[in-house]
């Protein structure tokens, strides 16, 4: 489903990816792992044509995301680390623009946005404000409209990030169901190795740009001879923190932050 | 076109939502109107040039249009790392009816918001020659509308991040607005003043609001139109480029 080749992407000096291959394939749920600035974003942003590569290439269902972008654009949603609903909108709407935007014929686009909204139990509510949501059910409700074009790929970018567990739990048996019965190929990166560990199929490691590791949970485990994802974690990625100098991305989303509260 | 139709629709639903930012938004120019207004009348009227509050009106109409269309503007930088703009450009659409759809939305809001502190204008005492000439005067305000909505979303689309917004808002923004005369008459200025307010788009939307309206005018009403025509069409297509050029 999807194809990655000796991807690069570099900005100025740093280089954000390095030279990383790896396949999805399809139907499948399949985890990003690794610490902060590993690469996760960035190889993201390139699939789902907001950032053009240095070099290498990338396929998503047999397209090249920048040649055709258009088409692959039809064939994935995307939940964005931080968040991107319009919150003086109701879930309703934010459901209802998307559709339109996707090209969603309006029968269509009613019936998939009322089941996927029952789906993720945001029908009671769609017509209130998204500004009135909780951190979870925005972004349930980021999922539903991802899916409201029925794509075949499904990128989540840190999806819990902020969650409590049980918004957590919740979210996972949804997108566990979808990718069962329909056959979603889900892509996700996470900090959360119990999640990782109980959700993917397949696990990539990723570290300074580079793929360190990639297998299932328990073929990771028997490689580093460990207990845990976790350990197994530390043991391919060290234990050193990284400390990510601050973009301005972070600067804005601390003054997100202080404006939600 | 249903998807600018669409985005343009969420520009404006958006807007008529939030009543508390319609109410705080019409402070500054009631402030300028009322106090300068009110305050420099007595002096305007001893150098003979008649009513100082007919002749700042559509100067504080100008100022309306130019803030609120410049901050929808500006806003796509917040939009496009916290907001519904990520969204819309990883959507299967050309990037070039997304920055319409938005710019003509925000131009939008511009209008009805100009057309508000008319509203007050009249209720201050502010009389235009006739009822008949508002259909032009809008025609006018639609072209200052578009040409700093646009020039907003230059900015938007360069801007890397929160920082530069205060110097965008002191070096540009306040400069347009007291350049523009909408606080003073054109004639006999010194040179370089002359010279800087003939460089401000402004300058020409104030002059084709105030020859519509009351009846003066210092370039002529066919050149106010065509300078504007001229400078929207340059900043919408300077608009596209940038627009089209956004990485997140």
């Amino acid at each position: 489903m999807i194809r990655v080749t000796n991807l690069v992407k570099r900005f100025g000096e740093l280089t954000a990816v390095d030279n990383i291959s790896f396949e999805v394939h399809r139907g499948e749920i399949f985890a990003f792992l690794g610490p902060n600035g590993a690469g996760k974003t960035t190889t993201i942003k390139m699939l789902t044509t907001l950032l053009k590569p240095t070099s290498g290439s990338l396929e998503l269902d047999g397209l090249d995301p920048t040649v055709n972008r258009d088409e692959v654009r039809k064939r994935f949603g995307v939940v964005f680390q931080d968040p991107s609903l319009d919150q003086d909108l109701t879930a309703w709407e934010n459901m209802e623009i998307h559709g339109v935007l996707y090209g969603v014929p309006r029968k269509e686009r009613r019936e998939r946005a009322t089941s996927l909204l029952q789906l993720f139990e945001l029908w009671e509510r769609r017509d209130a404000l998204v500004k009135t949501f909780s951190g979870g059910m925005r972004r349930r409700l980021e999922i539903a409209r991802g899916l409201l074009h029925t794509p075949k790929v499904l990128f989540l970018d840190e999806p819990t990030l902020g969650l409590d567990p049980q918004s957590r739990n919740q979210m996972w048996t949804h997108v566990k169901s979808l990718n069962e019965t329909d056959q979603v190929t889900v892509f996700l990166t996470t900090h959360y190795m119990d999640e990782a560990d109980r959700v993917a199929q397949r696990i990539a490691i990723i570290d300074h740009g580079r793929v360190v590791a990639i297998g299932s949970s328990a073929e990771l485990k028997e490689r580093t001879s460990t207990q845990s994802l976790e350990d197994a974690f530390l043991a391919l990625t060290g234990t050193t923190i990284r400390d990510e100098s601050a973009s301005s991305a972070d600067s804005m989303r601390q003054i997100a932050r202080m404006w939600r509260r | 076109m249903t998807v600018i139709y669409i985005l343009w629709l969420r520009e404006v639903k958006k807007y008529l939502r939030s009543r508390t930012q319609i109410i705080a938004s019409l402070g500054s120019p009631i402030m300028y109107l009322g106090v300068l207004g009110f305050g420099l009348g007595p002096i305007f009227r001893k150098a003979g040039e008649g009513s100082y509050l007919q002749f700042m009106a559509p100067g504080v109409i100008g100022m309306t249009i130019l803030f609120t269309s410049m901050f929808s503007g500006i806003a796509l930088l917040w939009d496009r790392q916290f907001g519904f703009l990520k969204e819309t450009l990883v959507a299967p659409v050309p990037r070039l009816w997304i920055m319409i759809g938005r710019t003509l939305g925000g131009a939008t809001v511009a209008i009805i918001q100009a057309l508000l502190i008319f509203v007050c204008c009249f209720i201050a005492g502010f009389r235009p020659v006739s009822f008949v000439v508002l259909p032009l005067a809008l025609l006018f305000m639609a072209l200052i509308a578009i040409v700093f909505a646009a020039l907003g979303t230059v900015i938007g689309s360069s801007l890397k991040d929160m920082q530069g917004f205060q110097l965008v808002m002191n070096f540009l923004v306040m400069p347009i607005f007291f350049l523009s005369g909408a606080l003073y008459p054109l004639t006999n200025l010194p040179k370089v003043l002359a010279l800087l307010t003939r460089l401000d788009p402004l300058t020409y939307g104030v002059d084709g609001v105030r020859s519509v309206l009351i009846g003066v005018t210092h370039f002529g009403i066919t050149a106010d139109a065509v300078v504007l025509a001229g400078v929207a069409i340059l900043l919408l297509s300077a608009g596209a480029w940038r627009f089209s050029k956004i990485e997140i």
